[in-house]
């Protein structure tokens, strides 16, 4: 395969553009709110801290020169690529990256499985029902999207109650049993396979019927296509029409829905995690914002933007593997 | 001596819609190897359909219901179409019959390599190929359509219209098949790419010996290249005859207006003025 260099380079010049306005955004964005970050902390903890510490912390927030925007902007480049986030205050003054740290893996393996695995069924049961339009199967597709209307955090509360309160097969929340440390055993693994089951499940539930829609009305396009009567006159089996010339060629919208729910992985679960009491980024930036920790947040909303961009460059790279029209760049 | 290779018995097919749609009616005709048959008739008049009907290709609502259609293969065993299972069916088309497809822009996968959808044809139909002998067959069949061999790996979007039709026809030809239905081949390309491409059929089928079900509403180009022309209307057949004789004696007054309806360089009325 030729390599389309001009097409790489243009790409990557448009998504270091995009990374570079989203951190300055992510800059500017504390400084527009009102007070700051010591003066909330100060409010919280009225009367218990004394006025030693308080200097200490604007010294630690940096709070104590008189710096212009300017001196602070590069600052604070110089230490995002040094990988200091600063200090989270609800977190007892711990590094933000460590915080982070400790809670992407968890968002990102349940939900990251979950959003897999509802794209991969939910494009295939498209496809097929897509295929044998007009039989029996089509009645799926209304259930399905009959689930994806639900609000997820009914669906999240009713699968609690019944699964858990009631019938006892899945613990209700959390990430892995009280008073039990991550370790590679085979019982913290069961453990964690036990409590993520149900909050993965509810998410497929909940996602799925999009990916059926969208496999299914995309397939009745390409299916009037000329390239598949000529397919079926050409004697391939069916299986081969539906799979490599239909579905191939169906699924690439469905492509770039996924990228954008890979983005979605890191911060459109917070409602799960607040059902499940998930220790995810999505609680986390829940209980930062409760607490007004706006190193935290802005931490976390610095994983969410780049979340965000890494699928879209996954994305990219996708849709021009499989789609040849997609990697001509005007000349 | 008239040889058959496809004998079409009272054929017809019905589009079971409200108010049910009768797109081919009764048709019978017999096509002799090597020949080329001309289909011609104004736009609805049930050619596609019937061409589509003779492989099966149709799908719901259209309804065949009635009539044969026998293949006389060389080997000397005649096939019965409507008697094939779905897998005897699936290994006929293509093998037997293939066809060239009107919008040349839309027949061929958008994403794939036009090398890999000629590859699909053995892949499928002649699977003791390996994969050399394979990609050697493909070269072959672009030379043979003056695509040329580099152009393997082109996608369709990187060619131009008459290119495409060729890599179409150089896919029908891939299987040596007895008979290439062409519905409208030529009719989305210009006069000059038009008459290449039907340089090269024609040039094709004395190499190869194939017959030619050649379908078109461009009736001056069938009087030019075939050897019998039928004219369809609403479904029925309601003139087959030599070409010639179709152009010196038209019986059907519809003929007769067909083709009194092409105008002549000169700016007379009519390619036939009597």
């Amino acid at each position: 395969m030729k390599i389309p260099v001009r097409f790489i380079a243009s790409r990557s010049a448009f998504y270091l553009f995009t990374a570079f306005a989203a951190i300055t955004i992510n800059f500017f964005l504390p400084r527009m709110m009102a007070g700051d970050p010591v003066t909330a902390y100060m409010q919280r903890n009225a009367g218990q801290i004394t006025p030693e510490a308080e200097r200490s912390l604007r010294i630690l927030f940096g709070l104590d020169q008189d710096s212009s925007v300017w001196e602070q902007y590069s600052d604070y480049w110089q230490l995002l690529f040094s990988g200091d986030l600063g200090r989270s205050f609800s977190n007892g003054l711990a590094p933000v990256g460590d915080v982070i740290s400790s809670a992407l893996p968890w968002t990102l393996g349940l939900v990251g499985i979950a959003t897999i695995v509802s794209f991969v069924l939910g494009t295939a049961t498209g496809a097929l029902i897509g295929w044998r339009r007009g039989s029996k199967a089509d009645v799926i597709v209304p259930i399905s999207t009959f689930f994806s209307t639900v609000p997820y955090f009914w669906l999240g509360l009713i699968a609690i109650a019944v699964f858990s309160s009631t019938l006892g097969w899945f613990p209700a929340s959390h990430a892995y049993d009280k008073g039990s440390s991550p370790e590679f055993t085979a019982d913290f693994i069961g453990q964690v396979i036990a409590h993520g089951a149900l909050p993965a499940i509810t998410i497929v539930i909940a996602s799925l019927g999009g990916w059926i829609l969208g496999m299914r009305n995309m397939m009745l396009t390409v299916l009037d296509e000329d390239y598949i009567t000529v397919a079926q006159a050409k004697g391939m089996p069916n299986r081969r029409v539906l799979w490599n010339y239909a579905a191939r060629n169906a699924m690439l919208p469905q492509l770039s829905s996924f990228a954008l729910s890979i983005g979605f992985i890191v911060g459109g679960t917070i409602v799960m995690e607040m059902v499940f009491s998930y220790p995810g980024i999505g609680k986390l930036l829940l209980d930062a914002t409760t607490a007004k920790d706006y190193p935290l947040m802005q931490g976390v909303f610095l994983i969410i933007t780049m979340a965000v961009l890494c699928a879209n460059i996954l994305a990219d790279v996708a849709y021009a593997i499989l789609d040849p029209r997609t990697r001509q760049t005007e000349a | 001596m008239p040889d058959p290779l496809l004998s079409v018995h009272d054929f017809s097919i019905v589009y079971d819609v409200d108010p049910p749609v009768e797109a081919v009616k009764n048709v019978t005709l017999e096509l002799q190897r090597g020949e080329i048959l001309g289909l011609a008739g104004e736009s609805g008049c049930g050619k596609t359909t019937l061409a589509y009907g003779l492989q099966r290709l149709l799908r719901a609502p259209a309804v065949i219901t009635s009539g044969s259609v026998t293949f006389h293969d060389a080997s000397g065993v005649d096939i019965d179409v409507n008697a094939l299972d779905i897998e005897e069916m699936r290994r006929f088309r293509w093998d037997k019959i293939s066809m060239v497809f009107q919008g040349a822009m839309n027949a061929l996968n958008p994403v794939t390599t036009i090398g890999a959808q000629l590859d699909d044809v053995f892949q499928v139909h002649r699977p003791d190929l390996n994969r050399r002998e394979r990609r050697a067959a493909c070269e072959e069949l672009l030379e043979l359509v003056a695509v040329g061999r580099e152009r393997i790996r082109s996608y369709p979007h990187e060619l131009s219209g008459g290119m495409r039709q060729r890599v179409m026809i150089a896919m029908a030809l891939a299987l040596r098949p007895q008979l290439m239905v062409m519905d409208e081949p030529t009719t989305a390309l210009d006069v000059l790419v038009q008459r290449e491409i039907l340089r090269q059929i024609s040039q094709l089928r004395h190499e190869f010996g194939f017959s030619v079900i050649f379908i078109t509403h461009d009736l001056p180009l069938l009087l030019e290249i075939s050897d019998r022309i039928a004219v369809m209307r609403n479904g029925e057949i309601i003139e087959l005859a030599p070409a010639r004789e179709l152009w010196e004696q038209p019986q059907h007054e519809y003929t007769k207006t067909l083709l009194a309806s092409f105008p002549r360089l000169t700016g007379e009325r009519g390619v036939l003025v009597r």
